[in-house]
């Protein structure tokens, strides 16, 4: 028993010595400090993925991003499976430990550690996908997919023959409920009568749930199966069951190829080349990026041979109206599920009401609750 | 011919020479493992001990993983000493951080040093009160409390999954499914850069080691644990024994899901445990039940939690190399414990022993 009282004391001290370094001062961390700007060979970019990379969509898409930054010469490197808790924390800070200091965190979720690290680390760049912080040294960026969405929208309305298209979507964050909304204007737009069913999986990455999702739409009777979420689950349930499928982030034709139509898909290096390139010119500032279809930052997959005729040209037409600015998605008269005129005709909602979305519009079928 | 045959009596030392030398070999065959696919065993298992212990940060990780892992370890060696298996300390864990948060929920404006005990207090109740139902019905009907133990942790986390959907979901957070983030004044104050649950878990470990090795309470808890009918021999009340240390042994538990909710991640969700509520038994068992060894076992398994999570942080490792290492090092060391146990011999036909 002496025994194990005297390693329990070692043990203790262990323990204490442990802690009283925690206490010391982080100083001896900041040396990532720099006067002037980086330079191409200085930057080390860390990516924080939400997923793995397999997953063929959200994550996949990001890291076709980050190498696209190789492509450039910039040393990348990447984190897979990061989640939204206080592990998140843990990876930020030790990737500044080390010799990043250039970070993009991909995931919403990851918005309050990023926040919360990003104080600590003045001299490291830190970019948030999809968020919403701005500060010295915080940046965000986003794609306006919702654009290739409302595209997306009319490839399904053209393609469904029961006029009921499923939508298998993660959480209801405004990005989301813009995405949804978009979809079933476009869808809309061409089969005024068609409905959008919404199914929650609360999740960002969960095959099986997301599964289980479109096989209860399909059972329900829709014909097209839509998706915010980031794996091809639903695309390969479709196939399954013989309905059609539009998938999302990147392009998977081959993940069910009877059923894929197309995808709203992702160009993420659009912002990364140019965000690096503002870091290495010293004209980077922590602002919010938030760019669609002109700028190449979203697009919709080329149409498989699965798409009726006259898909194609429908949705040129809209894609050159959008990049034109001729056609505005979110212009009134815009009335939620309920009924209730949402927007007034001739109005058109402003980009601080797109990042807050909070109502479904006419058509869908769901709640956010 | 082959036989395995019982060991008698195992002397200590060679029983600890015996656990050191499996997590050596654990080491090694985890290294060829390494090297086959391609990295530098050496470099890896360093950059394991840097990322555990090798910067202020993350020692104060470590610490952080230490804490649930080691207050839930605690927990279940009560209810294991006394054989009454009790695989849901994940499940008693979540009811406790439960309790907890409701404390916070219906009296949101207790001043802190009200708040933190009478939270405390209530993550003591639910879990041990989670923990009774096993009991209770082992005692009444003879179910399996494996079994009920196991499934009933499902359904904690999921009870904390519809809090999360539903009722106590934070509209500010914008659609995601979060639960409301405690105030300041249900936060674990810092002491050397980790909340105090440090503090509370070395505490709990004298106090379990003096409850089991010097009261009466742990020698019933034993006895009962050897031969229940020994016990009832002996004029042992079973029943009440048997209730209060499965209460106990979910109580800590249950403090254990308080003191991760309200210190390291800030709100109640259903992702808190990160599962160290199954590490827990693994490390309770291989620290034979000893409440000092369970706290050496539970840092080693921290150590190595937290030096993998670097590992896949800081290299492009995937993450599943890590598990496999840690995976490999769990496998030889319960190995070791089938040697410990049993030896084999190679017997000749005369031979006897």
């Amino acid at each position: 028993m002496k025994r194990f009282l005297s390693l329990l004391l070692v043990v203790l001290m262990a323990f204490t010595l442990c802690l009283a370094g925690c206490g010391e001062s982080n100083d001896d961390n900041a040396d990532t400090g720099n006067e002037g700007n980086l330079t191409k060979e200085d930057i080390k970019a860390a990516f924080l993925y939400v997923g793995p990379i397999g997953d063929l969509g959200y994550s996949y898409a990001h890291d076709q991003g980050r190498l696209a930054l190789e492509a450039m010469g910039i040393t990348t490197h990447y984190v897979e499976n990061v989640p939204e808790s206080s592990d998140c924390e843990a990876t930020l800070r030790q990737l500044c430990d080390e010799v990043y200091n250039v970070i993009y965190a991909t995931s919403f979720g990851h918005g309050e550690w990023v926040e919360k690290v990003a104080k600590d680390y003045p001299d490291v760049y830190f970019g948030h996908a999809t968020g919403y912080i701005t500060g010295d040294n915080v940046g965000n960026y986003m794609g306006r997919v919702y654009e290739a969405r409302y595209l997306a929208g009319i490839v399904a309305g053209l393609n469904s023959e029961s006029g009921k298209v499923g939508y298998v979507a993660a959480m209801p964050i405004a990005e989301v409920i813009r995405g949804i909304n978009a979809f079933t204007l476009g869808l809309r737009s061409v089969n005024p009568d068609a409905t959008v069913e919404v199914i929650w999986t609360n999740t960002w990455f969960d095959v099986t749930l997301e599964r289980n999702a479109a096989l209860e739409l399909i059972n329900k009777g829709c014909d097209v199966i839509a998706q915010h979420c980031d794996s091809t689950a639903p695309q390969v349930a479709a196939g399954e069951k013989g309905v059609l499928a539009i998938g999302y982030n990147s392009s998977t034709p081959t993940a069910a190829p009877d059923a894929y139509l197309t995808a709203p898909l992702f160009h993420w290096d659009v912002y990364y080349k140019q965000n690096i390139e503002a870091i290495i010119n010293g004209t980077w500032k922590g602002e919010s990026y938030w760019e669609g279809l002109s700028a190449g930052m979203v697009s919709l997959d080329t149409l498989t041979d699965n798409c009726a005729e006259g898909t194609a040209e429908a949705v040129a037409e809209a894609e050159e109206a959008i990049k034109s600015g001729e056609l505005k998605i979110f212009a009134g008269e815009l009335k939620d599920n309920t009924g209730a005129v949402r927007v007034e005709a001739g109005a058109e909602m402003t980009d601080a009401e797109l990042q807050s979305f909070d109502w479904l519009v006419e058509g869908v079928i769901g709640s956010i609750n | 011919m082959l036989k395995i045959q019982k060991k008698q009596g195992v002397s200590q030392e060679f029983d600890a020479l015996l656990r050191i030398l499996s997590v050596v070999v654990a080491l090694i065959a985890a290294g060829i493992v390494m090297a086959f696919l391609g990295y530098n065993p050496i470099e890896l298992y360093q950059k394991m001990i840097k990322g555990a212990l090798g910067t202020d940060f993350n020692r104060a990780a470590t610490v952080r993983k230490c804490i649930p892992l080691l207050t839930m370890s605690l927990g279940v060696s009560i209810a294991f000493k006394m054989k009454f298996w009790n695989i849901g300390a994940e499940g008693q864990f979540y009811m406790g951080a439960f309790g907890a948060t409701l404390v916070w929920m219906l009296c949101p404006d207790l001043p802190i040093y009200v708040m933190l005990p009478l939270m405390a207090l209530a993550a003591i109740v639910s879990g041990g009160l989670f923990a009774l139902i096993p009991a209770i019905l082992k005692h009444k009907l003879g179910t399996s409390e494996t079994l009920v133990t196991l499934m009933l942790n499902y359904i904690a986390i999921k009870w904390i999954t519809y809090l999360s959907l539903g009722p106590w979901k934070d509209p500010g957070e914008g659609g995601q499914a979060k639960i409301y983030a405690f105030t300041e004044n249900a936060r674990l104050p810092e002491v050397f850069g980790v909340h105090i649950g440090w503090i509370v878990a070395l505490i709990l470990v004298v106090a379990v080691y003096i409850l089991m090795r010097f009261s009466k309470f742990g020698f019933e808890i034993a006895v009962l644990g050897e031969n229940p009918d020994t016990a009832r021999y002996a004029g042992m009340n079973v029943t009440k024994t048997l209730i209060i240390a499965v209460l106990l042994s979910g109580g800590i538990c249950g403090l254990a899901g308080m003191l991760q909710a309200t210190g390291s991640e800030g709100r109640l969700g259903d992702n808190i445990s990160a599962g160290l509520g199954f590490t827990a038994i693994i490390t309770a068992w291989l620290a034979k039940l000893s409440a000092p060894m369970i706290l050496v076992s539970s840092f080693l398994f921290a150590v190595l939690l937290q030096g993998g999570s670097s590992l896949g942080a800081l290299t492009n490792i995937p993450a599943s190399v890590a598990e496999t290492i840690q995976g490999i090092i769990l496998f030889f060391v319960l190995a070791s414990e089938f040697f410990t146990n049993y030896k084999i011999v190679f017997k000749r036909k005369e031979a006897k022993k």
